[in-house]
């Protein structure tokens, strides 16, 4: 066939003038901002090259805090979220009758603007003068203290925002779970229902290896979206993070790029490469462990 | 004749026991029903109560027998609600038109066209799918700040209108048409653009509606950029609005009208869900994930 270079690249062009400004120039500069000590933004001079950036970073107490803060959501939503979308999904696929009902249903916090049901969120756990809100009032029913969820003490914050996080990320998983579990050929549990295999055996031998590779997918950007938890935390406790001891990475970064504390690129752009290394590493230590697991 | 009433017991046995297991599946199934639901009930009772009876309960009440649509009035007239909704709806309708001319060009390239270089492109543009999008963001605040485009739609629109994942999800789909059909309208002389137009795009125009349907979920919950390139309330988005709204609000803590103006912001993407229900749990099972 004929070849027309220049018409290829013709039609490639807005695209790469998009991505080369907004993607790959950023991209380059984001590495070029982090080196640079002292930037100045009004002025746009700086006074040296160096890794000051980032030691300034890991020892800013407010990057410390939002890190202890993203790591406690990680490692308490990505396992929980994941083996309830996979209990869910399992008992979806045991039913016939409802089964399209309650997938619709579940599927309804990932349509919706987490900023604004974030609010939701917030006044049923807040407590105020007028009320002290419904989960505390529930809370009472079992002779429970109500908690100021949302102004209140650290557990009880972390609390709400795992559990407001685990809501929003669980349509997505219990969507890929159920038609990872539809797509598993029915001869193995015919197979295995001959031989009278128990049903508990016949999960953990036959549905959890053949899914497997799906999970360690949902693991994985798992653990990629909840390092970049932001919005979630903005809905429940408001702009200010910090003054909330409730900031995550992304929250930091931004913070230190824009608003009352803003004006430092320098240090968001270091804050940004310090958690695209962190997330860079877990993903490779999950791709390994992976390799070693996933059955195909 | 023993053996015979044994069959029967145990048949029945199990007709009880696998009874007994859809119940508790259906209960535990209806349990998480309740808790994804349970919100959404609560924002529309919250936002039909009115503001004095919402604050004289101390104990929330579950239902209301006077329910009003003053909070609606409050939410499109003392905040500028009217203005948020209208703001995101040109810029999601901008931002995916713009999208969808880009991506089906390169995509068209990609799949279609000969020309040199192409496997190097496309190499590059998948690798681009590893980058955070906080990473590129630092540099395009800066970018846009400096060209003068902050509070305004351009600053707004111009980084949100590629996608490297939509471009290779286009790509896929455009090179599953069979060569035929090009080689077919080659002989009679269709110009390429005219094929793209003519016989590529309404072949994969499911794809591209899915596309569109996700790329509008996503403009109409973006919240980050807008943010940091807008503090003028004139162009706020949905999200941002709604975070003025919590923060300055009404004068005072007005949660009823604060529900309603959430119930308005979201009542259009599940008007959207319910009908695309399909489309959009096929397209977010390849390829979307929320954060």
């Amino acid at each position: 066939m004929e070849k027309n270079n220049a018409k290829g690249w013709l039609y490639l062009l807005p695209a790469i003038l998009f991505l080369g400004v907004f993607m790959i120039y950023p991209l380059i500069d984001v590495f070029v901002y982090s080196f640079e000590e002292g930037y100045n933004s009004a002025s746009q001079t700086f006074f040296g090259v160096g890794l000051y950036n980032y030691s300034y970073v890991l020892h800013d107490p407010y990057f410390l805090q939002a890190l202890k803060n993203t790591f406690l959501l990680v490692i308490i939503t990505v396992p929980l979220s994941t083996g309830l979308a996979l209990l869910i999904s399992t008992g979806l696929s045991s039913i016939k009758k409802l089964r399209n009902l309650f997938q619709t249903v579940y599927f309804l916090p990932y349509v919706t603007n987490t900023l604004a049901v974030g609010l939701v969120f917030m006044i049923l756990f807040k407590k105020t003068a007028y009320t002290d809100g419904l989960v505390n009032l529930m809370i009472n029913w079992f002779g429970g203290k109500s908690v100021d969820f949302i102004d209140g003490p650290y557990w009880a914050k972390m609390f709400v925002l795992c559990f407001y996080t685990i809501w929003i990320v669980m349509p997505f998983k219990v969507l890929i779970l159920t038609s990872a579990l539809a797509s598993v050929d029915q001869n193995y549990y015919n197979a295995a229902r001959i031989d009278g295999t128990s049903k508990f055996r016949i999960f953990t031998r036959i549905t959890l290896p053949l899914i497997s590779p799906m999970i360690f997918y949902l693991v994985i950007t798992g653990f990629i979206g909840a390092f970049k938890a932001y919005s979630d935390a903005v809905a429940l406790f408001g702009t200010d993070l910090n003054a909330a001891e409730m900031n995550t990475i992304v929250g930091y970064i931004y913070d230190m790029l824009y608003g009352n504390s803003g004006g430092y690129p320098s240090f968001a752009s270091a804050a940004a490469i310090i958690l695209f290394a962190i997330v860079l590493t877990i993903t490779c230590i999950n791709l390994i462990i992976s390799k070693k697991h996933v059955h195909y | 004749m023993e053996k015979h009433t044994d069959y029967a017991k145990i048949e029945k046995q199990a007709r009880i026991r696998s009874r007994v297991r859809s119940t508790v599946v259906h209960i535990l199934l209806s349990l998480w029903a309740v808790i994804v639901l349970f919100p959404f009930y609560w924002m529309v009772l919250t936002s039909v109560k009115s503001y004095s009876a919402y604050n004289s309960e101390y104990i929330p009440k579950f239902f209301t027998l006077s329910p009003t649509l003053q909070n609606y009035v409050d939410a499109f007239t003392a905040v500028p609600l009217g203005r948020y909704f209208t703001n995101t709806l040109v810029f999601t309708l901008i931002t995916t038109l713009l999208m969808l001319a880009i991506i089906t060009l390169a995509a068209f390239a990609f799949a279609r066209l000969e020309f040199k270089g192409k496997r190097l492109a496309f190499t590059l543009l998948l690798s681009l799918m590893m980058i955070p999008n906080e990473l590129v963001i630092i540099t395009n605040f800066v970018t846009i700040t400096d060209l003068g485009l902050r509070n305004t739609f351009t600053g707004l629109i111009l980084p949100s209108v590629t996608s490297v994942f939509y471009i290779y999800l286009l790509k896929e789909n455009f090179a599953q048409i069979p060569d035929e059909l090009y080689y077919a309208a080659k002989v009679d002389g269709t110009s390429d653009f005219k094929y793209l137009t003519k016989v590529m795009i309404p072949i994969c125009s499911p794809t591209m509606i899915t596309i569109v349907i996700l790329k509008v979920i996503e403009c109409w919950n973006s919240y980050v950029w807008p943010r940091l390139i807008t503090d003028d309330e004139n162009y706020f988005l949905v999200s941002n609005g709604i975070q003025a709204i919590r923060e300055s609000g009404f004068g005072r803590e007005n949660i009823p009208a604060m529900m309603a103006a959430v119930v308005v912001i979201s009542v259009p993407l599940i008007a959207l869900f319910l009908v695309f229900r399909n489309k959009i749990m096929d397209g977010v099972s390849r390829g979307g994930t929320k954060g």
